[in-house]
Formats: C-alpha cells, sequence, structure tokens
C-alpha cells in the first residue's frame, strides 16, 4: 500500500476506535472512586494476614505469586532468545582491545567520571540489598531491588571501565545466578506442595508485623527474585555492549 | 488427583532453568532426552487431568479459597476441554523435540529451554481460571515463540517475519489488556467466574462490549483471523520447522480455546441478548479468513508459506463453528482442531525433511526431485498425499468427522445452512493445493517454467541442520509418520467425539463453572448429539473431487484449458491485488489491525 | 477528571499506533510500541486510584485505613517486566538487522511479499 492510502486507511480507523474507546470508558466508575471487592479485602487483611505491611508486594509473591513466576520465566525467555538471537556468527568473532590501559578509551571517561561512578557503586549496591529484603516492609521488592543491583554494575561501565565489568561479571556465574533465581522461585513453590499442601503456599512463620524477618516465603522469593532480574539485566546489558564494542566481522 | 494440577506447568518450567543452565556443559544429547523426558511426563500429566476432568478440578494457588464470594488467589479450574487442549499441545511439543534432535547445533540446549517454556505457557493458558493469569501465559506463549521465529538470524526473512510477528501480536496483547483492565473496573475481580457472575446480573453496555472487542482481537491476532492474519505467513516461512509445527498445530488453535473460554465463562450471560448478532460477526470473520487463506493458499510456490495460508484457511473455519456460539458447534471445533494439528504437523515436518534433503522449499526447483527410495522421502510423500487427502475430509479418514460435525452444527441454526458450501470450497481450495504440491514434487508432473513469472516469493533458505544431506536421520522420519496416522485415524475412534461433546457442553455451561469455583450448585446441560449422515459424506466427496481436480488442472498443460483463459484472467487480477496488500511490510499490517477493531467494533456496537 | 485520566490512556494508544504505522526505523517502532504499553500502565493505574486514599504501604499509617489499590498496582508491575522483555528482543532484532544488513528501515527487508 502507498504510504498516503495506508495513512488515511489508519485515520479512519484510529477515529473509529478512538469513538469505541471512549464509549468504553464511559462505562468505568469514576476517577477516585473505585471500590472494588477484592482491592478491598486485600488491603484490610493482609498485614493481619501476612504480617506484612506493604500490601503491593504481598499481593505479588503471594495472593498472586502465580502471575510472578510466569513474568519471572517471560523475563527468563527473553534473556534465552537473546542469547540465540545475538549469538556468534560463523562470520565474526569478538576481538576485546589488547592492553586494559586502551579500555577507557572506549568511552574516553574523564577522570572525575570514573571517580564519581566509584564513589557511587558501593551505595548503590547496599540500596539494592536494603529494597530487596524490605520489600515486605516498605515499597520495594525483588524486581526493583535487582534492577538496581545490576544497575550498579552498569555504572563500572559508565566510568569507562568496560572490561572491569566484564570481569566482575563472568558469564557463567551471572547465567547461573539468572537460572537459579527463576528455578529457585520454583523450588519455593513446590516447597509449599511439600510443607502447606498447595503451590506457592505461605509456608514459614510469619513473624512480627514491620521487622526484617516477617510475612514468611515473601522475603525468600523476594530475594530469588532479586537474584534472577540482576543476573538477567547483566546478561542483557553484556550481550547488546558487546555487539556494539567487540564484536567484528571477519 | 488435586495435587497434579500444578505440575504440568512447574516442571516445564524448572526444567527450562536447567537446560538453560547446563548450556554447553552437558552433552547434547542428555539435554535432548531431559526435553523429551519433561514433556512425555507433560503429556501423561494432562491426559490424567483430562480423563478425571468430567467433574471440573479446581486447584487454589497459595492455598486461598473463596472469602465472601471473592476468590482472593489465582485458580486453575480445569474442565475437560481445557485438559484435553493441554494434553494435545503436550503431544505435538513431544513430536517437536523428537524431531528436532538434529537441529540448532549452534545453540545447544537453549532451543530445548525455548521449547519448554512454551509448553508451559501454553500449558497453563489452558488450565487456568483467572483473566490476568491467561494474560501472564499468553505473553510467557508470545515471547517463546518471538525468539523460537527469529533463529535463522543469518538471512533477512528471519528477522522480517520476527519482527512483524513481534510488533502486531504485541499491540494485539495491549488490546488485551485493555480490555481486562476494562473488566476490572467494572467489577473489581480477575477470577473468570467471579467476573462472570457480577456482570451477569446487567445486560451488556458500552463497557463490556468494548472489553469483548478488545479481548477478541487480542486472541484473533494470534489466531491468524483476516485482517489480523498477515504475520503468520511471514512467521511461518521463516521460523524453524519445529516451531511452525507448533504454531499451526497448537498455537494459533489456543487462541480460539481462549476466546472461547472468555466467552462461554465470562460474558455468555450478560451479552445473551446479542448471541446473534455477535455470531454474525463471528461467522463472517470466519468465512472471510477461511476463503482469503485458501485463495492465498493455493497462490504460493514456497511450501512453508502455502502450508502457513492453509493453517490460516483452517483457522477461520475453526472460528466459524465457534462463532456459532452452541456446545454443538464448540465441540465441533474441537474435534477438527485435534484432526488438524497432528496432519498440519505431519505437513510441516514432510516439508523439513524436503528441506533437509535438498536445501529448498519452493515448489517449482523441487520438480521431481522428491522421486526417490529413501524412507524418509517416501514418508514425505505419503504424509503430502494422505495428509492433503486427510484435510480435505476423505471419507472416514482425516478430518472427516470433525467437518460432518461442523456441518451438523451449522445446519440447524436458522440462516446459517449455506456456509456449509463455502467451507467446501474453502477445503477443496487449499488441500487441492497441498495435493499439486505431493503432484509435482513427488510425481514430477506440472510444466517445466512457472507460468507466472513475478516472484511468487520465493526465499532462499540455508539449511536448518548441520548433520550430513544424503540420508533422512530416523528421528525426522518417525514423528511425521506418527502424526499423519494419529491424524488420519483419530475421528474414527467413536468415543472420541462423544467424549468430545460431553466436554463441550461442560465448558458452555456457565453456571455449574460459577458454582464449581465459588462454590455452589447448578444443573448441567446436556451434551449435544450430531450423528454423522449422508450430507456429509456429499459434502466430504465434493471436497475431495474439488480438491483432486484443482490439483489436476494445476499440473495440466495449459493448452489443454484456454476456453477459461477469460475466467482465469480476472481471477488472476483479483489474486495478484490480494498478493499485493501482503506487502510483508509492519505499518501495513498495524494498519489493517486498527481498521479491522474499528469495523468489528462498529459491527458490534450498532448490532 | 475522569475524562483526562482515561483520555490519556486512550490517547497514549492511538499515539503510539500512529508512530508505528508511519514509522520508517525500527528502534522507532519500538519506542512507538512502549508508547502503546505505557497507555495499559495509565489505565490500570487510574482505575485503581481512590481519591483521599494512602499508598498501600502500612508502614506508617494503621492497617485498614484507607489505601488504594494494590492488584492494579501489582498487575502494572507485571506489565513493565513483560514490556522490558519484548523491547530487548524487539531491539536485538534491530542490532542485528543494522549489523548484517545496514539499515534500520523495516520496509528495506522484505523478501517475504505475496
Amino acid at each position: 500500500m502507498s504510504e498516503r492510502a495506508r495513512l488515511g486507511l489508519f485515520l479512519g480507523a484510529a477515529t473509529g476506535m478512538a469513538v469505541l474507546l471512549a464509549w468504553g470508558m464511559a462505562g468505568l466508575p469514576a476517577f477516585g472512586a473505585f471500590h472494588g471487592a477484592y482491592a478491598l479485602l486485600i488491603d484490610h487483611v493482609v498485614v493481619a494476614q501476612r504480617h506484612a505491611t506493604d500490601a503491593v508486594t504481598a499481593v505479588n509473591f503471594d495472593y498472586r505469586g502465580l502471575d510472578t513466576l510466569g513474568e519471572e520465566f517471560i523475563l527468563f525467555t527473553s534473556v534465552v532468545g537473546l542469547a540465540v538471537l545475538l549469538r556468534e556468527q560463523r562470520s565474526e568473532r569478538e576481538r576485546p582491545p589488547a592492553r586494559a590501559g586502551e579500555e577507557h578509551r572506549f568511552q574516553g571517561a574523564s577522570c572525575a567520571l570514573r571517580t564519581l561512578t566509584l564513589l557511587l557503586v558501593g551505595p548503590l549496591v547496599v540500596l539494592a540489598l536494603y529494597v530487596d529484603s524490605h520489600g515486605a516492609l516498605t515499597p520495594g521488592g525483588g524486581f526493583q531491588g535487582g534492577v538496581l543491583g545490576a544497575a550498579a554494575l552498569l555504572l563500572v561501565f559508565l566510568g569507562g571501565g568496560y572490561l572491569t565489568m566484564r570481569r566482575l561479571s563472568p558469564h557463567r556465574l551471572v547465567e547461573l545466578a539468572e537460572a537459579g533465581g527463576a528455578a529457585g522461585y520454583g523450588m519455593i513453590g513446590v516447597g509449599g506442595i511439600v510443607f502447606a499442601g498447595a503451590f506457592l503456599k505461605n509456608f514459614l512463620g510469619y513473624g512480627t508485623a514491620g521487622e526484617l524477618i516477617s510475612a514468611g516465603t515473601i522475603p525468600l522469593l523476594s530475594m530469588a527474585v532479586a537474584a534472577e532480574v540482576s543476573g538477567a539485566f547483566v546478561l542483557l546489558w553484556s550481550e547488546f555492549l558487546d555487539q556494539a564494542l567487540i564484536v567484528r566481522r571477519g | 488427583m488435586h495435587a497434579l494440577i500444578p505440575l504440568p506447568v512447574i516442571l516445564p518450567l524448572l526444567c527450562a532453568a536447567v537446560l538453560a543452565a547446563v548450556n554447553q556443559l552437558a552433552p547434547r544429547w542428555a539435554t535432548d532426552a531431559m526435553g523429551l523426558a519433561c514433556a512425555l511426563a507433560v503429556l501423561v500429566l494432562c491426559a490424567v487431568l483430562a480423563a478425571h476432568a468430567s467433574h471440573r478440578l479446581v486447584y487454589w494457588f497459595g492455598g486461598f479459597h473463596v472469602r465472601h464470594g471473592v476468590a482472593v488467589g489465582i485458580a486453575f479450574s480445569v474442565d475437560r476441554i481445557g485438559a484435553g487442549m493441554a494434553t494435545l499441545v503436550a503431544l505435538m511439543v513431544s513430536a517437536a523435540l523428537l524431531y528436532s534432535v538434529r537441529y540448532f547445533d549452534e545453540v545447544g540446549s537453549l532451543f530445548g529451554a525455548l521449547m519448554l517454556v512454551f509448553l508451559a505457557g501454553m500449558v497453563g493458558f489452558c488450565l487456568t481460571g483467572d483473566l490476568f493469569d491467561l494474560f501472564v501465559f499468553f505473553e510467557v506463549m508470545s515471547v517463546a515463540g518471538y525468539a523460537l521465529v527469529g533463529y535463522k538470524i543469518e538471512e533477512a526473512g528471519p528477522l522480517q517475519g520476527a519482527i512483524n510477528f513481534a510488533i502486531t501480536n504485541s499491540v494485539g496483547s495491549f488490546a488485551m489488556l485493555t480490555g481486562i483492565a476494562l473488566l476490572y473496573g467494572r467489577t473489581g475481580a480477575l477470577n473468570m467466574a467471579q467476573i462472570g457472575a457480577a456482570l451477569a446480573t446487567h445486560p451488556a453496555d458500552g463497557l463490556v462490549t468494548v472489553a469483548l472487542l478488545l479481548i477478541m482481537v487480542g486472541l484473533l491476532v494470534k489466531a491468524a483471523i483476516v485482517p489480523w492474519h498477515f504475520w503468520l505467513a511471514d512467521a511461518h516461512a521463516v521460523a524453524p520447522v519445529p516451531a511452525c509445527v507448533l504454531f499451526s498445530g497448537v498455537m494459533v488453535e489456543l487462541a480460539l480455546y481462549g476466546l472461547a473460554r472468555v466467552y462461554w465463562s465470562v460474558l455468555s450471560a450478560s451479552l445473551a441478548a446479542h448471541t446473534a448478532d455477535l455470531r454474525a460477526v463471528l461467522i463472517a470473520l470466519g468465512l472471510l479468513t477461511a476463503l482469503i487463506g485458501a485463495v492465498m493458499c493455493c497462490a504460493q510456490r514456497h511450501i512453508k508459506r502455502l502450508l502457513a495460508f492453509s493453517t490460516i484457511s483452517h483457522s477461520g473455519m475453526f472460528l466459524v463453528g465457534l462463532g456459532l456460539l452452541t456446545p454443538a458447534g464448540l465441540a465441533a471445533s474441537g474435534e477438527y482442531v485435534i484432526e488438524h494439528a497432528m496432519l498440519k504437523g505431519a505437513l510441516f515436518m514432510a516439508a523439513g525433511i524436503l528441506l533437509h534433503r535438498f536445501r529448498t522449499v519452493d515448489e517449482h526447483e523441487l520438480r521431481g526431485r522428491g522421486r526417490g527410495g529413501d524412507p524418509g522421502l517416501r514418508v514425505a510423500a505419503a504424509v503430502f498425499v494422505l495428509g492433503g487427502l486427510g484435510l480435505a475430509a476423505l471419507p472416514p479418514l482425516g478430518v472427516f468427522f470433525g467437518k460432518s460435525a461442523l456441518d451438523g452444527a451449522l445446519t440447524p441454526v436458522p440462516g446459517y445452512g449455506w456456509v456449509v458450501g463455502v467451507l467446501v470450497v474453502g477445503s477443496a481450495l487449499s488441500a487441492g493445493a497441498i495435493l499439486r504440491v505431493a503432484g509435482r514434487v513427488f510425481g514430477g508432473w506440472g510444466e517445466r517454467v512457472p507460468r507466472h513469472h513475478e516472484v511468487l516469493s520465493a526465499v532462499s533458505e540455508l539449511p536448518e541442520t548441520l548433520s550430513p544431506h544424503d540420508r533422512t536421520p530416523a528421528v525426522m522420519v518417525a514423528p511425521p509418520l506418527i502424526l499423519l496416522i494419529g491424524g488420519l485415524v483419530v475421528g474414527l475412534f467413536s468415543g472420541l467425539r462423544a467424549a468430545i461433546a460431553a466436554a463441550a457442553a461442560q465448558m458452555a455451561d456457565r453456571a455449574s463453572y460459577v458454582a464449581a469455583v465459588l462454590g455452589g450448585h447448578a444443573h448441567a446441560i446436556p451434551a449435544p448429539h450430531t450423528p454423522v449422515v449422508t450430507l456429509d459424506f456429499l459434502l466430504a466427496a465434493a471436497t475431495v473431487l474439488g480438491a483432486v481436480a484443482l490439483a489436476v488442472w494445476a499440473l495440466a498443460a495449459p493448452a489443454v484449458w484456454w476456453p477459461l483463459e477469460r475466467v482465469q484472467g480476472v481471477a488472476t487480477a483479483g489474486i495478484v491485488v490480494l498478493r499485493r496488500l501482503h506487502s510483508g511490510c509492519v505499518n501495513d499490517y498495524i494498519a489493517w489491525l486498527v481498521a479491522g477493531l474499528a469495523v468489528a467494533g462498529a459491527a458490534l456496537a450498532l448490532a | 477528571m475522569s475524562a483526562l485520566a482515561y483520555g490519556t490512556a486512550g490517547w497514549l494508544f492511538l499515539v503510539g499506533l500512529y508512530g508505528i504505522v508511519t514509522s520508517r526505523n525500527l528502534i522507532h517502532m519500538v519506542i512507538c510500541l512502549t508508547v502503546v504499553q505505557s497507555s495499559t500502565y495509565v489505565l490500570l493505574l487510574s482505575i485503581g486510584y481512590r481519591s483521599g486514599a494512602a499508598a498501600p504501604v502500612f508502614a506508617d499509617i494503621p492497617p485498614g485505613s484507607r489505601a488504594v489499590d494494590p492488584i492494579v498496582q501489582a498487575l502494572t508491575l507485571t506489565d513493565v517486566v513483560v514490556e522490558a522483555t519484548v523491547v530487548a528482543l524487539m531491539l536485538a532484532l534491530a542490532v542485528q538487522a543494522h549489523k548484517r544488513f545496514g539499515t534500520l528501515d523495516p520496509n528495506e527487508l522484505t523478501p517475504l511479499r505475496g
């Protein structure tokens, strides 16, 4: 189709779709007037039932834990898919720089940038661990903490040390962390079957609300997800950066 | 029994994680064996569930149950159709894994990991009773599919196919999620039974109609219904054969199952006043798809793309059965799907045998080369001939029983009796194309130089396997043979038809679905009964004769048929226009997606 | 106010689709796809909002006090992860297209036609 015909078709159809969406959304409750029974029930029972003060994490890892298992495996699949799609071709090879001193010429990082990033890596790792472990208590959890952990490693690259980043995150170890996190979540769920009779049932003691060790299996699941997510993101970024910086034809 | 329910989903996910972790460390035979064992275990589990699901089995994850009528956790509610579809999925994945033992030397066990995640996503989709969980498993399926399609990255074709697939299906998924959000906004629930119970009290208004439209479009994009079908031919032409087997055999059909599930378990009560209009819209879409798919099928020379259009055509016919919105139609589509899945899987595997031997799947390049005593080529020939006849509903083999059930479901519904004629034409066209391929490749018939000189989507193919090519390995010969025999004779088991009819009645029974999940009692509705009648034999004979005649006409020398030149000229012009619309350009596909959504929405709104 | 909240979601959906239909660059197309997905976030979160309510974190407010819907927030979190994965896969396809064929224009990669 010519571009004009396509645009005409789309604009006409989009107008129709806008009308339909408006008609459909008119039936929604007014903004701010939501009163869904499911949500209200969770808000009322989450602290008493699970001794977890963060309702969103409790929903993610306990009430609707199966969705999180699926979502975790979607991330896992995309990493596996990425490894398949960006695999080394017969006509390519990796060509890392000859000398270590050459590495931060990749990005032309200045001394100020390198110092600042080195200073930030530590606090970021601590923040990541904090967000992971306090998932059941305050906003946060495995996904958020996992991304922070991966970002701490990415900071090393941003400071001009791409090869250092590769050395700090050996491929095998990261792959193992990623697959281990994914399988770990599944195994804790199986633990629910073994110890409590239903998959992903919370089978550990709930402790006291507001303490670090509370809410049963929720912090454990959070940690497993954190391992998986940081491993996944480090693998993703390494694959893309390899493609940009190291892989050469012929 | 209850405890088995989560296992068909957890087992493949855990095995996939292990396979990815041991990539390059463990020998290939070990990872292949593990993957195959896992798939077979899932097959056995699902078959056991299907055998025991005559009373719905409900499993609550996290140990939650219903509190004050509110479903607090996620439930798997397993009925016979869901477990039956899961069994079919596991069977096809096992066959594809066995077939692919010689494939994918470059990525080792990663392919097995992708296939197992694909399996888990599909099984979860079949068994779940929660609307958002349905979406999550739908996405698991989709993401594994995107990775599988783009496997052969050395060529431009797979990149284009993967991009088209990913973008169109993602837009469809977002539409579906918008629909789910609308239903959540109205009912405050995500459990399908609970939403159904909440909606049943009022007739459908704008929100429910638009939610139905959005969820329907999301699923029909995956089901390759016109005008959302463009991606399927592109993806099938370039995906490796084991992936094509699964896409055509079960993924497309699963999307239609999802539509049936959402309709019967969630929306059927609130849409009761609009049943006739919804029926008209769905059957119109189905017929359009059946005809366009069949015509495009005849115009292809790339065998995998030809088989893809045949799948599109059959998908339209399944939608006609579902679109009747009766238990009889549901049962007919169910039976048809099983027979089609096995035959289409066998056909793709046979195309894979040809690709393995001759490094091409172009019909004209392969002319006559299929003749030979090699067992692989003999099996491929048998699959194309018998598979083509089976898809043309040669009585009593192949899809004959499924087709007759579909005809039997259509004739009693007032105003839709003529649809059976259209289905005959569609089936004859697509089966005729397959028989034409069989004649040209394995018989050497047909003219030497193709009549049409324009490039008929000929795509050069790099080989998908690295093993020697003068013999076909046994693991590539056994699965298509088994699937061919299975697809031809499965309809003959009379118990199967009765079981599917009862299963369809169970699925269509919204009241007892709600009762099983939320607690309560309801009376079951009776199973439909559509016996095979003489009309079915006549229609099947017409289809087979039409298919054979078409194949003969296509292979015969042009001089014999010149009186029909005028007709042929008009038909060719029409086909050229149709083929130009399949431009390969994803911008066009999205424009058609929105256009289809707007037109379908207008039809539903004004009805 | 409802019109603004839900209308934003609808507008994002349509504008993202417009971007995809008129796009000539794979990376641009992928970003437009993320815009389409953002519309689902806005819709979900707008649906769950309750006026005058706090975040559903009961660390410093008494349990049972008025809070917004935690379910839609969990759904949005799942949605975000799904988007990230799809974007990653499509960007990998874009990288391969650029590397092997020197182009990011999807219309130049069309051997599959008809």
